[in-house]
């Protein structure tokens, strides 16, 4: 088998640039913290209403933890609770979610807070709320007749 | 086995002097919107919240 | 010495017959999606509602099953089987009757699936993710669908494996080759959703259990649901490495290298389903990376690939006297239908690929995850890339199969509607990426949500889209009744099905490509490496299954 020189530094260009882009996204990920959100918690997703911390949905201010500020959300067909929220600029929140029933997404437009809610799992994203304006949060998984009505909205406020 | 072989060779050789000067620019070309559209999505990334 | 030996200049119409069935199923799926499509950009728009109590999502499902999964399994397997009869020898009767077996076997689940999906007891898009809980029909349907597949399938390696007897030590014809691939590929993918299928969602639908385990079933259909998208875009690059040569007046650049990336991407296709979850609870992101790193070994056979077209571009250009550094994209067939649909396809993969590396870039999906961006994505993938060049190969293969010509009007008006596809698709797809990357979900009905301010600045993109859609709605139109003319009306004659030959045709492929031992024990390991610890994990931590709902 027989490769072409010029194809070959093609070849070798190209997987040093695929190299470089997982490099990348890996020390991104491993050693600055970025990683997808995959938080590995389970919940009984019959007892969400009854279950720490979701029997409290809404943002709560926490002390002694690496974040300000805890944004508690359960989803369900169709809607979010709590409905809208402030939160102030510059707070560092975990935001922490569940779903009742079916498959949701949790997404803040225009953002990278960008999850899947499953049932029998809790999503998390911890992030640094630095932008002021209004967000808007989006069901992005299909669950059901009544998904694009599915939302919700954050003010990050000064 | 060694004598087709031999002749694939010198062929071959022939061959890689003729120009591929086009198709080299062509998947630079290629390489080079694959790195920006890639970089472009990563700045957003790092921008954004 | 170039493989010609036990392959015919034309396909026997016996096993043209079959390819045909497969063709007016895959046809008949592309005119019913396509109006599903249209009418799902328009409700988009928010100018249009849907009449009758439709619903989007019923709209929605239809259009992902038809498109998905009907017309791109149909086109592929009757493709693939007059490929392999083409470049094999004729399929023995028992072939040819395991092919008609798995015709009918997926025709009934089609069937069966589509009729309730128009009931509306299957509105759950084509992915069908618990725990929404359709109709069991739908899910049977789906079940016969996938087995009449590897029926179908079975149909090509018979042939491949006789011509393999017949000619030992000899590597097979580059087409059946491929095509094989493929097909083995597909077989090992689709065991991942029948297994969700059989074991998980039928039972649960029928009510024999209660309960079902979400996310083990989701990591089963994306181990299906990556090497599905190969499947597709297999067939595109057998006709871009062995057809398209042929159809210019040139040659296959290397037979190898054609083949190497074949073997790459039957490899790398399958242990990658993790970058479709990337976003997901329970799994854990040592694995996600893990499967991201193996997702980027796939590219570089598309690496290979982007390189040996330009070669045979070139090399043709330079043999017919181009000068100059790019003069020899120049002298290409530009009046050929069969050459430029396709490549309008070819080019239309540059962005795609570009897209697919972003989307598959670990945490960087946050950026774009179930944003429209990714329906923007794998329209340019599927519905260009894919499409455009079955379409090419239609307009050969279908006069092909059925004793006609191509006649110049056709060769026009295929070219007009592969420029009406490229256009629709630069105002759909662009629209779409672009309100991707402003967080845009994908499919959702109209909603203003809330008259939130950075919904309201999604509107002027959905309405480019439905722009694009209904030029779109065009093309199909146009295809269609180039199809239709192909099929019955066209003068009857001999049309050519193309082949291509190597430049270089002293160079032997060496025969360590058809060591399938070697290659599936490799893919096997491979799967186990990058699936066993985090299933297990799954399974393990496992909260409480999840009881079926019916949300629309």
């Amino acid at each position: 088998m027989h490769m072409h020189k010029l194809e070959k530094i093609w070849l070798i260009l190209g997987i040093s640039c695929l190299i470089i882009f997982l490099t990348t996204v890996g020390v991104s990920a491993f050693y600055l913290g970025n990683k997808p959100p995959s938080c590995l918690t389970t919940i009984d997703s019959e007892k969400v209403d009854t279950t720490k911390p979701f029997d409290k949905p809404g943002l709560h201010k926490v002390e002694g933890k690496e974040w300000d500020y805890e944004l508690v959300y359960v989803a369900s067909a169709f809607s979010y609770n709590p409905a809208k929220v402030e939160v102030p600029l510059g707070a560092k929140v975990k935001v922490i979610a569940t779903t009742k029933d079916v498959i949701h997404g949790f997404e803040v437009a225009g953002t990278n807070i960008n999850m899947m809610l499953e049932p029998g799992y809790v999503s998390e994203y911890t992030t640094t709320f630095d932008k002021a304006g209004e967000y808007l949060i989006v069901c992005n998984e299909y669950c059901g007749s009544g998904h694009h009505l599915m939302f919700s909205k954050i003010e990050v406020v000064k | 086995m060694a004598n087709p072989e031999l002749k694939t060779k010198q062929k071959t050789e022939i061959e890689d002097s003729s120009s591929l000067k086009g198709t080299f620019a062509s998947v630079l070309f290629l390489g080079l919107f694959i790195i920006i559209s890639w970089l472009s999505v990563y700045f957003l990334f790092v921008e954004r919240f | 010495m170039i493989n010609s030996y036990g392959a015919k200049a034309k396909v026997d119409p016996k096993d043209a017959k079959l390819s045909m069935a497969h063709f007016f199923v895959a046809f008949g799926a592309l005119a019913l999606g396509g109006l599903m499509g249209l009418l799902q950009t328009l409700v988009r728009s928010g100018k249009f509602e849907l009449p009758l109590g439709i619903g989007y999502y019923q709209v929605l499902t239809a259009h992902g099953v038809l498109m998905g999964l009907v017309l791109t399994t149909f086109f592929i397997m009757g493709f693939q089987y007059a490929a392999v009869s083409r470049t094999a020898g004729t399929h023995s009767n028992a072939a040819r009757t395991t092919g008609w077996v798995g015709f009918w076997l997926m025709t009934a689940g089609t069937l069966m699936s589509g009729t309730m999906i128009l009931l509306n007891e299957a509105s759950v898009l084509y992915t069908f993710y618990a725990p929404l809980q359709a109709h069991w029909i739908f899910y049977l349907g789906l079940t016969l669908v996938v087995v009449g597949s590897w029926v179908d399938g079975a149909a090509q390696i018979m042939t491949y494996a006789k011509w393999r007897r017949n000619n030992p030590g000899k590597p097979s014809p580059l087409l059946s080759f491929m095509a094989v691939i493929n097909t083995v590929m597909w077989i090992v993918a689709t065991i991942g959703v029948a297994a969700t299928v059989l074991f998980q969602l039928l039972p649960w639908s029928l009510g024999l259990v209660d309960r079902v385990d979400v996310l083990v079933s989701r990591t089963l259909f994306w181990y299906f649901g990556h090497p599905l998208v190969y499947f597709w875009l297999l067939p595109a690059y057998m006709c871009w490495y062995a057809i398209i040569p042929k159809i210019i007046g040139g040659k296959i650049f290397s037979d190898s290298l054609a083949r190497l990336s074949f073997i790459l991407f039957l490899l790398f296709s399958i242990p990658v389903g993790f970058h479709h979850q990337l976003t997901e609870p329970g799994i854990d992101p040592a694995w996600k990376f893990f499967q991201v790193i193996l997702t980027f070994m796939v590219v570089i056979p598309s690496l290979m690939t982007a390189f040996s077209l330009f070669a045979t571009f070139e090399r043709y250009g330079r043999g017919k006297g181009a000068k100059g550094l790019l003069g020899w994209f120049k002298v290409l067939p530009w009046n050929d239908a069969r050459f430029i649909v396709p490549f309008i396809g070819m080019a239309s993969f540059i962005p795609a690929g570009a897209g697919g590396i972003i989307n598959a870039s670990n945490q960087m999906d946050q950026v774009v995850h179930n944003t429209i961006w990714v329906t923007g994505h794998f329209h340019l993938t599927a519905a260009t890339s894919v499409v455009l060049t079955f379409f090419g190969i239609s307009y050969w293969l279908v006069p092909h199969l059925t004793g006609r010509k191509l006649t110049k009007a056709m060769n026009k008006l295929g070219i007009i509607q592969a420029w009406v596809w490229f256009i629709g698709m630069a105002f759909m797809s662009g629209a779409m990426h672009i309100q991707g990357l402003l967080g845009g979900p994908r499919r959702s009905a109209f909603s203003t949500y809330g008259d939130s301010q950075q919904a309201l600045d999604w509107i002027p993109y959905q309405i480019a889209q439905a722009v694009g859609g209904t030029i779109l709605f065009l093309g199909i139109i146009l295809v269609v009744i180039i199809f239709i003319n192909l099929a019955f009306f066209a003068p009857k004659g001999e049309e050519e099905f193309p082949v291509g030959e190597a430049e270089n045709l002293d160079e032997k492929a060496p025969m360590v490509f058809e060591n399938w031992k070697l290659w599936l024990g490799i893919l096997t390991a491979l799967i186990l490496f990058a699936y066993t610890i985090p299933f297990i994990d799954i399974i393990q931590n496992a909260p409480p299954g999840s009881k079926g709902f019916k949300t629309w």
